[in-house]
């Protein structure tokens, strides 16, 4: 049987931890290449319903980075993120969704190491968790419940 | 329907090496929309721009994705190409497909699928993309430079000289930084003060340069070009303007002789409560300082600087006051600390008599020092041996692991000062000497040739002697010359610890206050360490001298004048182009609850009345400020009726981007 390739997404800031995946290219250290990176300005921008479609569309994982708590380009975002992620958290666990699957992180501009770590470390979870077939079942399960999952705050 | 065109580059080999660039192109052809898809070997070529350009006016192109190398590089190059081409530049989008795959990635098969995946992600936001016109923002031409050593006094000076009004914030009771604590500078050995002073009385006397010393930076708001920033100005109780430096109100103190550590003098001398910094301290005038004058402190003091001073200048009921100043960039030259000598216990410092840190050396040198240039050991004698211990504190994993660049230099004219103006013999301990610098080496080895002894390696151990071969007590220096492979152990009697440069006690809280970042070591952080190094992540802020990190004093010049050259390109326009990716609210489906207003970190949601034909108000709806809005986008994540949405970035796109994965 061919290995097992994980399908997942990182939803990154564009000022600290894009930047710091920059430099973990410029310096060029080696990490999985089984996720894709969508930049957002913020993760203050991120909306829960990112996640929840992001798995829709097959995702095995979702990485969320952003600079760390103090840093922030938009001096709040990543308070408003922190606070968000909080509380999806449970809500995400409470509707079924296996957790493990997500990842949050703070990686500033000048952690290319950190970040090529975390890339790794998320990449061998995911191996380890496998293909994530279950999220299918749930959805209908998330309807019935008519849980809100966007503007939690 | 969408016209996108598709560039892959290869950046030489950088991309082309780990990704097929020919077959993703081919890929790329049979995309929807995609009407035109091509590889280059250097798209930012002048050749590679012109092959796009052409392709942009032939295909009539609504949409362009650049498969290159970081938007960070090129974004701005490709989407001025792509508005000189006739294109609206907002439609020209990157992929990054070196940094973030080529460079990451070393399987060719493995970068190649996920080249292809990037590129499509992008073409499928391009596909969103609508023409975006830039915002025009209003220029203030004001320029607040904080911190007022050399670093600052040089930007304040370039920017005044241009025409450009200054506002200069030193937290210290007179400006002059680190520059006016040195007595000699290397290599040229020009007396410090001697080439600072004129440049600190042309800031005090440029019309343009308002100086507020003994003042700091409380708050900053607003962004490049429209800044507000509030300055607190802590009270001297001695009214600046009407002071002369008479000294009167000194000589006259309750204290009749100096009780303080004098700061400048960095511990050696001492001061009254009520002093002059120094004598060519700017503004010159008196400053009582809070903590230890006995009238601000207890309440009870004859207050006899006040019967002295002939122009009542003394005023114990001066308070704090903040003043808000609005400028339009930022030049932030804070400086920085240096190593704490308490952290090397094995080299006594504090514990050891006669164990001095280089910065005291420089005042013991300076004429205007505490021994008027005389070195002195503390039992009032002259040395017959000084040993100077280079990087301490330096490149070393127990302490800093950076080098502070200037202190083998410093160590050598500390060595050459110390054996011209005394007796003694000088030893250097060093673990390399490093002399990069426009005669650097040559004063190198001038020094070697004055029989200033440089012994190669890092003392262990510094200990007392009760009777040295002198006669009396003496320093012994435990190290290794490994050179000859030998250990050593050479009697001393004062020792000098070159202490490496840190960042500055307050670095975070002033990262903090101006929204920068700091590298690894705690410096601030450029925006690019080769190409930007003088500007931050936040436009219109910049950072110059040694709060970027360990630097001589050209270097720091050549900085604060390149700092006022960028400022001076900003602030010579009469209006900013402000990035128009920008929230917008569809007022429809907005239901007021303004939960948007309370997380955005600009005040930029207004409220906007919704009236009938009588003029009666039906409801309240968000507003976003085009010109106070960053685009960050928490509004639109906590909206609960999905209203606000971020041009640039909107939800649209990112579904797509994931639609394809």
């Amino acid at each position: 049987m061919a290995e097992f390739k994980p399908k997942a997404i990182a939803f990154i800031c564009n000022w600290c931890t894009y930047t710091g995946a920059d430099l973990a290219g410029t310096s060029r250290m080696e990490y999985p290449a089984d996720f894709r990176i969508i930049k957002v300005p913020c993760t203050g921008r991120i909306d829960a319903e990112f996640i929840i479609k992001g798995f829709e569309q097959g995702a095995d994982g979702i990485w969320i980075s952003g600079c760390h708590i103090g840093d922030c380009h938009y001096q709040s975002g990543n308070y408003f993120a922190q606070r968000r992620w909080s509380i999806f958290h449970d809500e995400l666990e409470f509707l079924g969704i296996d957790t493990r699957r997500l990842k949050y992180t703070w990686i500033s501009a000048s952690e290319g190491r950190k970040f090529a770590d975390e890339a790794t470390e998320f990449v061998e979870r995911l191996k380890e968790l496998g293909p994530y077939e279950d999220f299918d079942q749930i959805i209908p399960k998330i309807e019935e419940s008519g849980a809100s999952v966007g503007g939690d705050g | 329907m969408a016209r996108i065109g598709v560039f892959i580059c290869h950046c030489g080999e950088n991309i082309a090496r780990t990704v097929d660039v020919v077959s993703v192109t081919e890929v790329a052809r049979t995309w929807p929309g995609v009407v035109y898809a091509e590889d280059y070997r250097f798209c930012c070529s002048d050749p590679g721009q012109s092959i796009i350009r052409d392709a942009i006016k032939e295909h009539n192109l609504t949409g362009l994705v650049i498969s290159a190398c970081s938007p960070k590089m090129h974004e701005k190059t490709f989407r001025n190409l792509a508005k000189a081409s006739g294109m609206n530049p907002y439609l020209c989008e990157c992929s990054n497909i070196r940094e973030q795959c080529s460079w990451v990635h070393h399987d060719k098969e493995v970068g190649t699928e996920k080249a292809i995946d990037l590129v499509r992600m992008m073409v499928e936001k391009v596909r969103m993309n609508h023409p975006l016109e830039p915002i025009e923002a209003p220029v203030t031409k004001r320029v607040l430079v904080v911190g007022a050593g050399i670093a600052g006094i040089q930007a304040s000076l370039d920017l005044a000289e241009a025409g450009l009004e200054v506002v200069l914030v030193e937290r210290n009771p007179s400006i002059g930084g680190h520059m006016a604590q040195l007595s000699e500078t290397f290599p040229t050995l020009d007396c410090s003060m001697c080439i600072l002073s004129p440049k600190m009385s042309a800031v005090k006397e440029h019309p343009d340069i308002k100086l507020l010393t003994y003042s700091e930076v409380e708050k900053v708001e607003g962004f490049i070009g429209n800044y507000t920033v509030s300055i607190r100005k802590k009270p001297r109780y001695v009214i600046e303007d009407l002071c002369v430096g008479c000294n009167e109100c000194v000589t006259h103190c309750v204290f009749k002789k100096p009780k303080f550590p004098d700061e400048f003098n960095e511990g050696l001398g001492k001061r009254k409560p009520v002093y002059i910094p120094f004598p060519q301290a700017t503004p010159q005038g008196a400053f009582i300082d809070p903590e230890t004058c006995l009238q601000l402190t207890t309440g009870k003091c004859k207050q006899t600087c006040v019967t002295a001073c002939p122009k009542d200048c003394i005023d114990f009921e001066m308070v704090e006051e903040i003043e808000e100043v609005e400028v339009g960039a930022i030049i932030l030259a804070t400086g920085f600390g240096t190593y704490k000598p308490e952290l090397l216990p094995q080299y006594g410092y504090g514990k050891l008599d006669n164990v001095y840190t280089s910065l005291q050396m420089e005042r013991m040198l300076s004429s205007s020092g505490p021994t008027e240039g005389e070195i002195l050991l503390k039992d009032g004698t002259a040395p017959k041996t000084v040993g100077i211990i280079h990087c301490a504190g330096s490149r070393d994993e127990n302490a800093n692991i950076w080098c502070s660049k200037v202190c083998c230099m410093y160590s050598l004219k500390l060595a050459h000062l110390i054996q011209e103006f005394s007796e003694a013999q000088v030893f250097n301990f060093y673990i390399d000497i490093r002399a990069a610098g426009k005669g650097y080496e040559e004063f190198y080895l001038k020094v070697i040739e004055e029989n200033v002894m440089v012994l190669r390696g890092r003392p262990a151990l510094i200990e007392y002697e009760e009777q040295g071969n002198n006669g009396k007590g003496n320093l012994l220096v435990h190290t290794e010359d490994t050179i000859s492979g030998t250990k050593l152990v050479v009697p001393v009697d004062m020792v000098v610890l070159s202490l490496g440069f840190e960042p500055d006690k307050d670095a975070v809280q002033l990262a903090k206050t101006f929204n920068i970042s700091r590298s690894p070591e705690g410096f601030f952080m450029e925006r690019h360490v080769k190409l930007a190094p003088v500007a931050t992540t936040t436009d219109g802020v910049y950072i110059v001298g040694g709060c970027q990190g360990p630097k001589d004093i050209p270097e720091t010049v050549a900085q604060a004048s390149a700092a006022a050259a960028s400022v001076l390109g900003i602030l010579s326009k009469d209006k900013l182009i402000r990035e128009p990716t920008v929230a917008r609210v569809n007022e429809l489906n907005c239901i007021g609850c303004f939960q948007c207003e309370k997380v955005c970190p600009y005040s930029a949601i207004e409220h906007k009345e919704i009236r009938d034909h009588d003029g009666n108000l039906i409801r309240e709806v968000a507003l976003v400020n085009d010109s106070l809005c960053h685009g960050c986008g928490p509004c639109a994540a906590i909206c609960p009726s999905k209203c606000i949405d971020v041009d640039g970035i909107t939800e649209e796109q990112i579904y797509s981007q994931l639609a394809v994965l």
